[in-house]
């Protein structure tokens, strides 16, 4: 297996649909929740690639979002809370042959999760994370995460948390992540051909879905009136990437940042020694 | 182990420790003599102990010598070499001295410390240093290797063989050192104290020097395992650096994680995918993987860990030896989350438990956990080459075309084929969320029932064979113990036996899960157990007691680390134990 091939590459003129990628198991979002967009979003940007539901694995954590396996139909792995990217990363090493999708929340994946955040994104194995952000913990029913803005009361914060909001995207981009991009649940097409461009991207990519919590953040339905096209083309340069991402207002919508570096991925199944070979060192 | 004194023949074991500051080259030279010891034929063990400074610290090497394989340090020893005194009182707790036992020193290097003078040892003067200074280019740990080959009569030429070897390339050094050699054991010939070991075996068989923590890696690859994730931490770090360039050789590959939450997911991870993963670390690292354990137990994805035990609770004595993750290993996990655990017996058996674990999970599609310790896997012992047992890892995979493919099928056994990414048409997730035989998520009581019931089946169904555990010997009265316990209490009764005493060594390699039908065959006819291990708790001992159904006159012997249980004290416990 190649290294620096890149798994998802289209190779059957039989294009497939998108319902070929979704399971007969039925969701246990609420209505409205904007979870429910990015699964379309991934059963299109599957069927964009043509990759054949085999060939996928998709890794989740804990969470809402992080049900997300079984709802496709693709191989599934719904692990501990904030432990996907661990996961994922030891079955693409492992794997190099299969596209390997992250997927999880904002508390999954910045809070308990925050140290694989940086490690992924740093050793850039070719993975792509697509973290639906909510702003808050919806399983558990409405606690503040990292991206929760410090004022927001809940009751396990009365007074709000008083903390500083996590900046996901300059994190990932301090860290070394390869691909990083914002998208928005309110546009399936759009965030399909942005996750379809993330998995295409070698290296770790990063997509950041503003993904609304009707039933803990209400007022979140609003975002489909804030969000817009980023004004300017992708970058490879950290620092302008950097400047965009500091400097917006959180609803620019589009890759933000494209960089060069190689992919991890050490050679698997090359070395030809017989064991025996190994065991010649211990001999008196 | 009748006479440790020997007639003219030669004693039957030699002890002897090697000591000094940091630098001074404590543990090269005691490689070195095990290492020549090893080619001239005899057997040996080599225990490393430092203080804790990370490096420069004090060094003591803790070397045992017979014409027969070795498993534990002695009671005592024969001689202390010091090549200085500094700081080096630390160790002696660790290096026993009696009217007996040598101290060789350097006058120039001050008065040893009273702790080791206390027991009567003789003292001998010997200018280490200054016979080192009058060869330029040498080492005063030259001078000592050199005086301690010559005390225990390993021949000169076996000694030169490896100070070659390794020298090789410093052809100034290796003159030198070669001259120290003779200088040093020169100086032991004038000293009048000979310690000279039995002759080993004319033609002794094929043998290994090799630590438990290489062992163990070697047992891994052996046993299929070609993914591992791998978070430093002592004393488990030599395995994963032997693992690191073996790996690839044979078409795996190590990842360095960036935690040990991080390395057992990479490892169940890499396992979800088909390929056998395994992770090492020591009880630290063992208490942060015990939520995935919990995952691997669910959604049914073999992993192996190996926990090279070290002093706890929390950071404890890192780099000293302690049996005191039983528990966490046996009942860690929440939820009824049956694992495997198994312990490996003797420096060189670490290969062949590690090799089974390996197919034990990968069979059973459950988490094992192999309970090795620091002693086991730091010491380095010439072994006879290890037997290649068969054991490998043989997943039941389904095939494309499997009919209405359910992952968590309950069956007899309780194990259910896994389909491996890439095949086409049987697409499943891997649920660490209970879940019904499609591995749809279930938070129904049948559902749960069935799941939690296979999982424990497919663990207690299955046959484990006889490497369950090594049984020797007959008489009424038993010591059950494992791991590193075994080689001393093997000796302990050896010694029993010659005072009249005949009892039974259970040495347990199956620790979970409990197969109280075999212990209790294993001690059919016994009235009498003795529980022995190194831990304050008497972790093995409640365990067993709790699960197995053992004679009324069953006691504990046991202290923690770092002190090894050592064959004189379980000895005195089993003739007393005996005669009450």
């Amino acid at each position: 297996m190649e290294p620096q091939m890149t798994s998802a590459t289209a190779t059957n003129a039989a294009a497939r649909a998108p319902q070929i990628y979704k399971s007969d198991y039925k969701p246990i979002w609420c209505p409205g929740c904007g979870d429910y967009s990015v699964l379309a979003a991934f059963t299109k940007a599957f069927a964009q690639l043509d990759v054949a539901p085999e060939r996928i694995a998709v890794v989740s954590g804990i969470g809402c979002s992080s049900r997300i396996p079984a709802y496709l139909t693709a191989y599934g792995f719904h692990g501990v809370h904030g432990r996907a990217l661990p996961a994922a990363t030891g079955l693409k090493v492992a794997r190099p042959d299969l596209t390997v999708v992250v997927a999880g929340g904002d508390g999954d994946g910045y809070s308990i999760g925050g140290n694989h955040f940086l490690h992924a994104c740093r050793r850039n194995v070719d993975l792509t994370y697509v973290v639906m952000d909510n702003h808050v913990y919806g399983m558990t029913k409405g606690q503040p995460s990292p991206t929760t803005e410090p004022d927001w009361v809940s009751k396990l914060s009365p007074a709000g948390t008083g903390l500083r909001v996590f900046h996901p995207l300059v994190v990932a981009l301090a860290a070394g992540a390869n691909f990083i991009a914002r998208g928005f649940s309110g546009d399936p097409n759009g965030l399909a051909a942005l996750i379809a461009e993330a998995i295409r991207a070698p290296g770790f990519s990063f997509v950041e879905v503003l993904s609304p919590c009707v039933t803990y953040r209400p007022e979140q339905r609003e975002w489909k009136a804030s969000v817009r096209p980023a004004p300017v083309a992708p970058t490879d340069d950290p620092a302008r990437a950097a400047r965009r991402i500091l400097t917006d207002d959180g609803f620019n919508i589009g890759v933000l940042y494209r960089g060069n570096r190689k992919p991890y991925q050490p050679p698997v199944g090359q070395g030809a020694m017989r064991v025996a070979e190994l065991e010649k060192a211990f001999e008196i | 182990m009748t006479d440790m004194r020997g007639a003219g023949a030669g004693r039957a074991s030699v002890s002897v420790a090697i000591c000094g500051s940091g630098g001074a080259g404590v543990m090269t030279a005691g490689n070195m003599l095990l290492d020549a010891a090893a080619r001239a034929g005899w057997y040996g063990l080599m225990v490393r102990s430092s203080g804790p400074q990370i490096r420069g610290g004090e060094a003591a090497a803790l070397l045992r010598f017979a014409a027969r394989p070795i498993d534990c340090l002695d009671d005592r020893f024969d001689a202390l070499v010091a090549i200085d005194w500094q700081s080096t009182h630390r160790f002696a707790d660790e290096i026993p001295l009696d009217v007996r036992s040598l101290i060789v020193a350097d006058p120039d290097q001050g008065e040893p410390p009273d702790a080791y003078l206390a027991g009567g040892a003789r003292r001998v003067n010997v200018p280490l240093k200054q016979l080192a200074k009058a060869i330029p280019g040498s080492w005063p740990n030259m001078v000592a290797l050199g005086l301690a080959a010559r005390l225990i009569g390993v021949p000169a030429e076996a000694v030169r063989q490896v100070v070659t070897k390794s020298l090789k390339k410093a052809t100034n050094t290796l003159a030198a050192s070669l001259a120290a050699i003779d200088a040093g054991a020169s100086a032991a010939s004038e000293l009048g104290a000979g310690l000279a070991l039995e002759q080993p075996p004319e033609r002794p068989p094929s043998r290994w020097l090799i630590s438990g923590n290489e062992a163990a890696g070697l047992g891994a690859i052996r046993g299929g395992v070609r993914f591992v994730a791998a978070y430093p931490i002592t004393p488990a770090t030599e395995l994963l650096e032997w693992l690191a360039p073996a790996l690839p050789k044979v078409g795996g590959v190590l990842v360095q994680a960036e935690d040990e939450l991080a390395s057992i997911n990479m490892a169940i991870g890499a396992s979800y995918g088909g390929v056998p993963a395994l992770t090492a670390t020591a009880g630290p690292g063992l208490a942060l993987m015990t939520e995935a354990l919990g995952l691997s137990v669910a959604a049914e994805v073999p992993v192996v860990v190996v926990d090279v035990m070290r002093g706890g609770p929390s950071t404890g004595i890192p780099a000293k030896s302690e049996q005191s993750d039983v528990s966490i290993a046996l009942w860690g996990l929440h939820g009824d989350a049956p694992r495997i655990v198994v312990a490996p017996n003797s420096v060189a058996d670490c290969l062949a438990t590690t090799q089974w674990a390996v197919h034990l999970a990968e069979r059973l599609q459950a988490p094992a956990i192999v309970l090795s310790d620091q002693f086991l896997g730091q010491a380095r012992t010439v072994a006879d080459r290890p037997a290649d047992v068969a054991f490998i890892g043989e997943r039941l995979t389904a095939a494309e075309g499997t009919e209405a493919y359910k992952r968590y099928a309950i069956t007899e056994t309780g194990v259910s084929a896994m389909a491996l990414p890439g095949t086409p048409g049987l697409a499943y997730t891997a649920d660490g969320l209970e879940h019904n035989e499609r591995g749809i998520p279930s938070s129904g009581a049948a559902d749960h029932r069935a799941q939690l019931a296979k999982r424990s089946r497919k663990l207690t169904a299955h046959d484990y064979g006889g490497q369950w555990a090594d049984i020797e010997g007959e008489g009424r009265l038993a010591v059950v113990t494992f791991g590193s316990c075994t080689a001393p209490v093997r000796e302990a009764l050896a010694r029993a036996r010659a005072e009249g005493v005949d009892a039974r060594l259970v040495s347990l390699r199956l620790l979970a899960p409990a197969r109280p039908e075999l212990l209790a065959a294993a001690l059919d006819g016994v009235e009498r157990v003795l529980v022995v291990e190194q831990n304050h708790g008497a972790q093995l001992f409640r365990y067993l007691r709790a699960e197995c159904d053992l004679p009324r006159a069953t006691t504990s012997y046991r202290h923690p680390g770092p002190l090894p249980i050592r064959p004189d004290e379980v000895y005195r416990e089993v003739l007393e134990w005996s005669r009450r």
